[in-house]
């Protein structure tokens, strides 16, 4: 018989108090959290990380807990950590695809949460192609909403991820200076990741060329510049990927990529010794990453990646330990 | 020309209301009596006579409210406003006269078309109705309509409300003939190429929610350019639902050089910002979008200044499941017959940032000059126009209480003050709370 491993309680910590307004808790934004709040669940994340050292990974913390992974846009990392997180903590865990599922014959969003919704899900993690889908599911379904991404919105548990891995790999997150390079403008990573950095204490620098660094930005508390120039003074260079799939038809926002990688194009050369660089994937190798420095920083996206599971692990935990609503916290939750 | 159900005009009294019209210089608790649909006899203690006495006594008495600018979805979405809907709803919100817009399906581009509707109306208008022609053949900016032919056939103006008129030469065409018609062309400001797919203001709340913005500079170098053709053609025109500072600028300037240019201003961009649109609420989508507070300032000047001279609902039924979607994926318009007088009322009259008399001016007087109506007014003689409002009443905007066929209201689930307990237009009682 295999030992049951354990999480001890006082590892994880419970976030306290109901949100206001007193409804079922949500990740829907990084708008949405304090400082305490993202403090709360990179420990978590960290005391997940520890227990998936050991040899038998899995832990019994959500045993009987459903989580529906609802994807109706392309995803790789996401659907798969969120999916693996779910079973590390022992969930039942479903994944629908837009492709192949009753969306393909116009089902509306609504429908499909309702639909979902009857089987009591007490977690909907939800990625879709349009700003807001996870609150209209969040209004439609008894869940505890995660959205892993909505449009050019939010990406909250990316960020967090962020957070994460920058502070394993620099020991700190306060007083770093972070550039953000690339197609802002389609980038709801880049709108999470300015919100997160701010909430922990790290300045931001927006950089990329001006039709791509959505107007009235700097009123999120970040610097902008166009030139490439301004990531010197970076500890940590984000890149972005150019979202051509996200862009209208002739909208011209750069007159060619070719002109956007000569100018913005994350080169070594315009990186200075010790900088540390991130993307979030995927890459568009030769575009705004140079191969060479996607494989020099090979490490860190490896590392990226696996924050995003006890990132997860711990969003999906910190959810469900407050308990839906009517079932006191003590029996929802599995930890010895 | 303006088209309604016929029927028997009503003979009334409505008792000690505080009888209000600026234009007339009224301002009194009166009787006023109605014989046959037109007003009597304003007065102390004015004879019943056998009518039916309406207790005015703590009301405002006023002239009736005129909406330029309504879509009543008919022909081709009668599940989200029909004629009789659409006037029912107009009624409950003070109108005793509204304009529809043409952009149906089909669109009003044809005398056979508003033909149609005209017959439609005169079954099941509640109040009078007229309705705007196309200025293009299918909206499709490429061709004229037929516009003599539809102003001889009572068109009451020309738009292609909706989408912009895009090619100045073909504006400039539409000034040009359509000034033998006397009918005032209406126009959408909207420099495609800018607003592309922009789904709210383009500033701080659009750039940090990631949609994608339809700058105010959009609507205004529109506004420019038709002023700049108005100006040079010598022909007067009307800018519907100005939503920028930029916009209200350069009709100014227009004005005081002479053009006799006339706007309009809806309800929601009076009393809302983009703020709003944090909600990701499709109801509180729009074209033009909600824009800053200072382009709201700059509204609320110009419409208590006289510059817009007209409050338009820009009433835009939709289906609720068009709405219960993703923001991006909504269509865009709300409504507003029902809810325009106390959103008004309670946003900008009660705040002390504009004078009950310049909003019932605003409301009824100006709109109707604005398409060359009559001003409805409470003068003995006159037809009469009246609505009789309650400014102490606090009610809820809900779903459940609206004649629309459709309720993407803007004020879901709030409350305001100033309701409308009566209206009568064209000398029949059309609503009685």
């Amino acid at each position: 018989m295999t030992p049951e491993l354990r999480v001890m309680r006082g590892d994880l910590r419970v976030p306290g108090g109901s949100p206001p307004g007193g409804g079922r808790r949500h990740l829907l934004s990084v708008a949405d959290l304090s400082a305490d709040d993202v403090e709360r669940l990179l420990a978590t994340a960290a005391s997940f990380g520890r227990s998936l050292e050991r040899e038998v990974k899995k832990l019994p913390t959500l045993r009987g807990r459903t989580v529906v992974n609802l994807f109706f846009e392309s995803s790789t990392r996401t659907s798969s950590s969120f999916e693996l997180a779910a079973k590390r903590l022992s969930a039942d865990t479903m994944t629908i695809r837009a492709a192949g599922s009753a969306v393909d014959k116009g089902e509306s969003l609504k429908d499909t949460a309702l639909t979902l919704g009857a089987y009591d899900p007490d977690v909907i993690v939800i990625r879709h192609p349009q700003i807001g889908a996870p609150q209209l599911v969040a209004g439609c379904t008894e869940a505890h909403i995660v959205n892993a991404g909505d449009g050019k919105h939010q990406h909250p548990t990316q960020a967090l991820l962020d957070l994460y891995a920058i502070r394993e790999e620099l020991g700190r997150l306060e007083g770093l200076h972070v550039a953000v390079v690339g197609d802002v403008l389609h980038s709801r990573v880049a709108r999470s990741l300015v919100q997160a950095l701010a909430l922990v204490g790290a300045s931001v620098t927006l950089v990329g060329p001006p039709a791509l660094i959505p107007r009235g930005i700097e009123a999120m508390g970040c610097e902008v510049a166009y030139d490439i120039e301004a990531i010197g003074a970076a500890d940590v260079v984000y890149v972005l990927r150019m979202q051509r799939e996200r862009m209208l038809e002739g909208a011209a926002y750069v007159p060619s990529l070719r002109e956007y990688s000569a100018r913005w194009g994350v080169t070594p050369e315009r990186l200075r010794p010790g900088q540390r660089v991130m993307h979030p994937g995927p890459m568009n190798r030769g575009v705004e990453i140079d191969p060479r420095v996607a494989d020099a920083s090979h490490a860190l996206i490896g590392l990226q990646v696996r924050a995003g599971l006890v990132v997860r692990m711990a969003v999906l935990y910190d959810l469900l330990t407050s308990g839906p609503v009517g079932v006191p916290a003590a029996a929802a939750v599995g930890v010895a | 020309m303006l088209w309604a159900q016929a029927g028997r005009k009503d003979d009334l009294v409505v008792r000690g209301a505080r009888v209000l019209d600026g234009a007339a210089g009224l301002d009194a608790v009166l009787d006023v009596r109605v014989d046959g649909g037109t007003v009597s006899q304003l007065g102390r203690d004015v004879p019943a006579n056998g009518h039916r006495v309406i207790d005015g006594e703590g009301l405002l008495l006023a002239p009736a409210f005129v909406d330029p600018h309504v879509h009543l979805r008919s022909p081709g979405r009668e599940d989200e406003e029909t004629i009789a809907s659409g006037t029912e709803a107009a009624a409950a919100g003070g109108y005793c006269v509204i304009l529809a817009m043409p952009n149906t399906e089909p669109p009003v581009d044809s005398a056979a078309v508003l033909g149609a509707l005209a017959e439609a109306a005169r079954a099941e208008a509640r109040i009078p109705v007229g309705f705007l022609a196309a200025i293009s053949k299918g909206q499709g900016g490429s061709e004229l309509t037929e516009m003599v032919e539809l102003a001889e056939s009572g068109a009451a103006g020309f738009s292609d409300d909706g989408r912009p008129v895009v090619s100045p030469g073909l504006l400039r065409r539409a000034l040009q003939y359509g000034s033998i018609t006397g009918l005032r062309l209406a126009l959408h400001c909207e420099e495609p190429t800018l607003s592309g797919d922009g789904q709210v203001h383009e500033g701080a709340i659009s750039a940090e929610l990631g949609f994608a913005g339809y700058p105010s500079v959009a609507e205004s170098v529109m506004v420019q350019r038709d002023l700049a053709l108005a100006a040079y053609e010598g022909q007067p025109l009307h800018l519907l639902h100005l939503s920028a500072r930029e916009s209200v600028e350069a009709l100014r300037a227009a004005r005081e050089r002479g053009i006799a240019a006339t706007a309009e201003v809806t309800p929601h961009h009076l009393c809302r910002t983009d703020e709003t649109v944090r909600t990701l609420d499709a109801n509180v989508k729009m074209n033009p979008p909600l824009r800053s507070a200072d382009d709201r300032a700059a509204l609320i000047e110009a419409l208590r200044e006289g510059t817009i001279g007209a409050v338009a609902t820009d009433h835009a039924p939709h289906a609720r499941h068009e709405k219960e979607v993703p923001f991006e994926a909504a269509p865009f318009g709300v409504t507003g017959l029902e809810t325009a007088f106390g959103a008004l009322y309670t946003h900008l009259v009660q705040p002390g940032l504009l004078r009950l008399e310049t909003l019932l001016e605003r409301m009824s007087a100006g709109p109707a000059r604005a398409y060359g109506l009559d001003p409805p007014r409470i003068a003995a003689g006159a037809p009469a126009n009246l609505v009789l409002i309650d400014l102490s009443e606090r009610w809820r905007v809900e779903e459940a209480g609206f004649r629309s066929r459709s309720a993407n209201s803007w004020l879901l689930g709030e409350e305001l003050q100033g309701r409308v307990r009566l209206t009568v237009a064209d000398g029949r009682v059309a609503f009685q709370a």
